[in-house]
């Protein structure tokens, strides 16, 4: 067997302690009473208490932000699989007119800063009567995460063999059909990477939210987090009960489908 | 079109079948593939129309329209909309705070990124030859890449706290990190990177799995030292990935927002302030939309530098290849 250099043991177990730490110390803090949560040392509190959770699901925006969140993220993610889905058939078996120039500007499109286009965006919603709507966020985070769509998901469908198109058509199934019972099922998951990938991406989302919604009644998670209210002093455990909140999603898609979206992550990059 | 098809049909006389069709099967062939070609089309353009124009109107667009807008003297609670010409840029290019921004906005993107760069190699590399905790290891690292920032933001200002947080407890110090101007710029940078270097550790970790395992035979065979297997097996195959993080890492160095913006508001004394957040809070808190909208352009014109930079390093790489 390969001896195991011993530097890279220690590098794992700092990485291990370096990561663990904040995510359990911002759990431990929002199980913390109140009195006990600026004096440290003890690290460890002499009791937990639920007080904090109490507070942010009676008195803060964070449940109405939570299903604010979800409801974008899901309306988000269907609109850009639904966009995206068909324009990634096309270019990937369709001759589409100007297909290499319009690649190329769907591209380049993922690297234009949010700051950039967040002016004109925010005068559009105002103009379309959306601000402080969910609309304005779904179109904001589906056009956002769209260009990845369309990108992965033509990378897919290109390795979909052929002849199984051929066979479908032969067989009397026109375009559509041919997508939905065909490609669809044949690529789903990578369909199921970039949906969870688009998900995520609307879910933490912060400047488009934060610039189009002006209430309760829109505002998303990371929006609520970022403006959650104190009146005299920080409510540090409060806080860290609603960061813990924001976290689920986030923590359920890596622990439960860590696969798909190391997939999806790096499909992007690593198979040229 | 179907009226010469048709009349090529007809004509086709039937005594001498095998001259005619061989004369005439070549066009009739050509134009009903171009018929198909054409539906073919259409059919494409049907496919692809409406992500294309969702994108048109919402990222193409406004990615236009941005620039006609740095030209303007925008202010809307004072109904104020009018052409300015290049007056914000002017204003800009002796402006200390821009300057002041493009500095912190340098500062931050060249740290972090080499950072995590460095970083990031370096953690692929040692989880490599590990045996247990390797799972667990690659989900720890994933889950802080995939928090949103505000979580991030939130999750450092309470382990940055003077007096109850984590970091000074753990040094045995009593630094005010973010409200300190020499040590904000630094604490913003290590929260960052603890938040990114995941995304280069898992790129370099997945192509260290692809590199087979006869290589490493090879080069043990002729008595390679670990460096020397390093500097001329491992870090040549991880070059390509490493570009491509690199790119990916300094546009989203660039373009950061939510870090900055929620950790430090750009204090203290402008001390973090970036170009994104100085282009925020011209645009949405002194409600200077033309003002605001010229930084903007300005963060879109670095960003498109750097691709292009990148693009022409790769090309020559590729060349030499």
């Amino acid at each position: 067997m390969r001896r195991r250099p011993l530097i890279a043991d220690v590098a794992v177990l700092a990485l291990l302690v370096l990561y663990v730490v904040p995510f359990f110390w911002q759990l431990l803090t929002s199980f913390k009473p109140e009195a006990e949560l600026l004096r440290v040392p003890p690290l460890f509190p002499s009791r937990l208490t639920l007080e904090h959770y109490g507070v942010v699901f009676a008195q803060s925006a964070m449940p109405r932000a939570l299903l604010n969140s979800l409801g974008v993220g899901a309306l988000a993610t269907l609109a850009a699989c639904a966009l995206g889905v068909p324009a990634a058939y096309a270019m990937a078996t369709l001759r589409v007119p100007a297909a290499g120039a319009l690649m190329l500007g769907i591209v380049a499109s993922t690297a234009f800063p949010q700051i950039a286009t967040v002016s004109p965006l925010y005068l559009v919603m105002r103009g379309l009567g959306l601000r402080d709507t969910w609309a304005a966020l779904v179109l904001a985070d589906a056009s956002f995460a769209l260009p990845f769509v369309i990108w992965l998901m033509t990378r897919f469908m290109r390795e979909v063999p052929r002849e199984l198109a051929e066979a479908a058509a032969l067989d009397g199934a026109g375009r559509w059909r041919t997508l939905v019972t065909i490609y669809v099922p044949l690529t789903a998951p990578g369909l199921a990477s970039v949906a969870l990938l688009t998900f995520l991406s609307a879910w933490n989302e912060f400047l488009f939210a934060f610039t189009f919604t002006a209430t309760e009644a829109s505002r998303t998670v990371p929006v609520a987090l970022a403006l959650f209210p104190g009146v005299f002093e920080v409510p540090w455990g409060d806080i860290a009960a609603a960061s813990i909140l924001a976290s689920v999603p986030p923590v359920l898609i890596v622990v439960l489908l860590q696969r798909w979206l190391v997939r999806g992550l790096l499909a992007g990059a690593l198979t040229e | 079109m179907g009226g010469p098809d048709m009349a090529l049909h007809t004509l086709q006389p039937s005594s001498r079948p095998g001259e005619a069709g061989a004369l005439l099967d070549p066009n009739a062939r050509s134009s009903k593939y171009a018929a198909r070609l054409l539906e073919e089309r259409r059919a494409a353009i049907a496919f692809v129309a409406p992500a294309v124009l969702t994108l048109a109107a919402l990222t193409a667009g406004p990615a236009l329209w941005v620039f006609w807008l740095s030209l303007r003297q925008r202010v809307p609670v004072f109904g104020i909309d009018r052409f300015a010409g290049f007056a914000h840029y002017a204003f800009l290019a002796t402006d200390a705070r821009f300057w002041s921004a493009f500095r912190v906005t340098a500062i931050f993107t060249v740290t972090s990124v080499a950072l995590e760069l460095l970083l990031g190699l370096g953690v692929a590399l040692a989880l490599r030859g590990q045996r247990a905790g390797r799972r667990s290891a690659l989900g720890l690292l994933l889950l802080a890449w995939a928090l949103p920032g505000v979580v991030t933001a939130r999750l450092f200002e309470w382990l940055y706290h003077p007096a109850a947080g984590l970091v000074n407890v753990a040094l045995g110090v009593r630094f005010n990190w973010l409200g300190d101007p020499a040590l904000a710029l630094l604490a913003l940078i290590l929260a960052d990177v603890w938040r990114t270097m995941p995304f280069v550790a898992l790129f370099c970790y997945a192509r260290l799995l692809t590199i087979p395992h006869v290589v490493y035979e090879a080069a043990a065979v002729d008595g390679a030292t670990r460096l020397a297997t390093f500097r001329f097996v491992t870090l040549p195959l991880l070059v390509p990935v490493l570009l491509v993080t690199l790119l990916f890492r300094t546009l989203d160095a660039l373009r950061a927002f939510d870090l900055m913006f929620v950790l430090t508001g750009g204090g203290p004394a402008g001390m973090t302030e970036t170009l994104t957040v100085y282009a925020y809070r011209s645009l949405f808190q002194t409600l200077r939309l033309g003002f605001g909208s010229a930084i903007g352009v300005i963060v879109f014109a670095l960003v498109m530098l750097v691709a292009a930079a990148y693009l022409t390093v790769l090309r020559r790489q590729e060349s030499r290849a």
